[in-house]
């Protein structure tokens, strides 16, 4: 409720990029090219770190160098229902143990880093994410201030005991948190946050986000050759606004695996509106889902800077979806066979690692990128419990016939988890169908072509077959 | 006379928008409702009651005013009830591991 007009809401969307500007410390429009292209390794580049860098930064506050763990008796369980000669080793990149729990302190590590190094008093950011601790943790150790905008709780006041916990822990590393009923408009009451205290924007989605994730994909490579010999095949990685897709594929570019194959996994909330008052608390995952993956895949620069750092479809080979009743299964599963108690969001990927090392052969090396903590209200019996009391249906069965938002179904068996595959050329039209509507009538320059083919990971005849063809 | 003292550690509640000052194009479950704000920090007036309108010094040091809810708010996260469909899936997949595990290694 504002009475100082420069409050309102489209005043200060309209001062975005200029508070922006000030807050992230890039001048973003020296990447831009012409129409719609602008240079994303320059960006990357200029704006961002070395490997080499992002890792001596990391070491400063103990980011990284996290534990790659065979799951033998997972791995075990997936050959039981595979056919003969399939199966694939199952090996998981034990993320927990990074300072705040997660993989998210490597994208925390070199925004907090930065602020300190331009003299920022603190750092602020919009997450209702492990990203908050991961930040909160970072600014600790760096003697910045912290402020973590969370999406908290719904008009009834009921709040997901995930976000709950995760500002519990925010607060535990000495951040303020500012928490918010549903709606888009957190990104507003950020903005004005931002200009109030002048702090950094520890934004997911600038280069030092992704680079930091980078580290991920290099250290994994170095450990699988290191345990096995070879390459990994697969590298399956939770995906929400394609950071940890982006930064994990970099990474594994960078240490050298040209033929690993990257997929992409997100919790299935096909049905329920993001914005939704009455949704938000119909679901159990809060990140990692298709709410996030797929909107963020077909057009990456609705983030919170001009130009997204994270551009999934630039490196996703296949992309599947899983459903939440799959990922509490495997997350029960990893805890009573691997004796790893883990966070149910964290385990995304592993759920989908289930099904697809199942088709896979037995010498190839699967890998899951990430585990992230556990404790009260992120588990699955308080998540369920809270589930339960929204009016969710929970029960055995075959996960296919569960509905998002009225019914969370848990497998009988291991054979019961399936992947399903997003056809990525969809996405692909769709990202192009975005690309239209921001070029009007103009025709696509050579320039934005080659642009547009190196986005979607493709050729330029692809995109010249398909560009403002059809249903776009 | 007042439940909260000076620098007690305390909750308040503000309404951000109005419902009338949301963003356009938002369903209308949540456009019909306004964006409110809950925040935590040290309280600033001598005494002030539960619905009083207050000040707080947050761990950042700034200063926001609005409705006092709560007085050292409780973290109310727990582990929740075990879950009966979860209850069994160790003993199902241990017994599974046993049974066919040998064969297939």
């Amino acid at each position: 409720m504002n009475n100082n007009p420069a409050l309102s809401y489209q005043d200060v969307m309209a001062r975005k990029n200029r508070i922006m500007k000030q807050a992230v410390g890039i001048d973003y429009d020296q990447f831009e090219q012409e129409g719609i292209a602008f240079d994303y390794e320059a960006m990357m580049k200029k704006a961002g770190y070395s490997l080499e860098e992002v890792r001596a930064i990391q070491e400063e506050t103990n980011v990284g160098k996290t534990p790659l763990l065979e799951l033998h008796n997972l791995t075990r369980l997936v050959r039981c229902h595979a056919e003969p000669g399939k199966g694939a080793r199952i090996f998981i990149k034990d993320e927990a143990c990074n300072p705040s729990g997660s993989f998210k302190a490597r994208r925390a590590s070199l925004s907090c880093y930065q602020a300190q190094k331009h003299g920022y008093k603190g750092v602020i950011s919009a997450t209702s994410g492990n990203y908050g601790a991961a930040v909160a943790s970072q600014s600790a150790m760096r003697g910045l201030n912290c402020i973590v905008v969370q999406e908290l709780f719904d008009s009834q006041d009921l709040s997901q005991p995930e976000i709950m916990e995760k500002g519990r822990a925010c607060e535990a590393y000495g951040a303020e948190v500012v928490q918010l009923s549903v709606g888009p408009e957190l990104f507003y009451k950020f903005l004005i946050l931002l200009e109030e205290t002048c702090y950094f924007n520890a934004s997911l989605y600038t280069p030092f986000g992704i680079a930091g994730i980078e580290t991920l994909g290099s250290e994994l490579a170095d450990q699988v050759r290191r345990e096995v010999g070879k390459d990994p095949t697969a590298v399956l990685i939770t995906h929400a606004g394609g950071g940890n897709v982006t930064g994990t594929a970099r990474g594994l570019k960078k240490g050298g695996c040209d033929h690993t194959e990257v997929v992409g996994i997100s919790v299935d909330l096909s049905g329920l509106h993001m914005a939704s008052d009455r949704d938000f608390n119909r679901k159990s995952f809060t990140t990692g889902h298709t709410g996030f993956g797929v909107p963020f895949a077909t057009w990456p620069d609705r983030a919170d800077v001009p130009r997204n750092a994270a551009r999934p479809l630039r490196y996703l080979d296949r992309y599947y979806t899983v459903t939440q009743g799959e990922v509490f299964y495997v997350t029960e599963l990893l805890a009573q066979l691997e004796g790893l108690e883990r966070g149910p969001a964290g385990n995304t990927s592993l759920a989908g690692a289930f099904a697809v090392a199942r088709e896979m052969d037995r010498e190839d090396v699967l890998v899951v990128q990430e585990t992230e903590y556990t404790g009260a209200g992120k588990h699955p019996s308080p998540q369920l419990t809270f589930a339960g009391k929204m009016g969710i249906t929970i029960k055995r069965g075959n996960p296919e016939d569960s509905v998002p938002g009225q019914s969370i179904i848990i497998p009988e068996s291991p054979g019961q988890i399936k992947v399903k595959k997003v056809d990525l050329d969809n996405l692909k039209k769709s990202y192009l169908k975005k690309a239209a509507q921001e070029k009007g009538k103009e025709k696509l320059s050579p320039l934005e072509i080659e642009y547009l083919a190196a986005e979607l990971k493709t050729s330029t005849g692809w995109i010249e077959d398909h560009y403002g063809k059809g249903e776009n | 006379m007042g439940e909260a003292k000076k620098d007690d550690w305390v909750q308040i509640f503000n309404v951000v928008l109005n419902p009338e000052e949301r963003a356009p194009g938002l369903p209308p479950e949540t456009a019909g409702v306004p964006l409110t704000m809950k925040v935590k920090g040290f309280l600033i007036d001598q005494a002030a009651d539960i619905g009083d309108q207050v000040s707080i010094q947050t761990v950042t040091g700034r200063l926001v005013e609005g409705k006092l809810i709560a007085i050292t708010p409780a973290y109310e996260i727990d582990y929740g009830r075990p879950q009966p469909e979860l209850l069994k899936i160790g003993l199902e997949v241990r017994k599974l591991l046993r049974e066919e595990g040998e064969n297939i290694e």
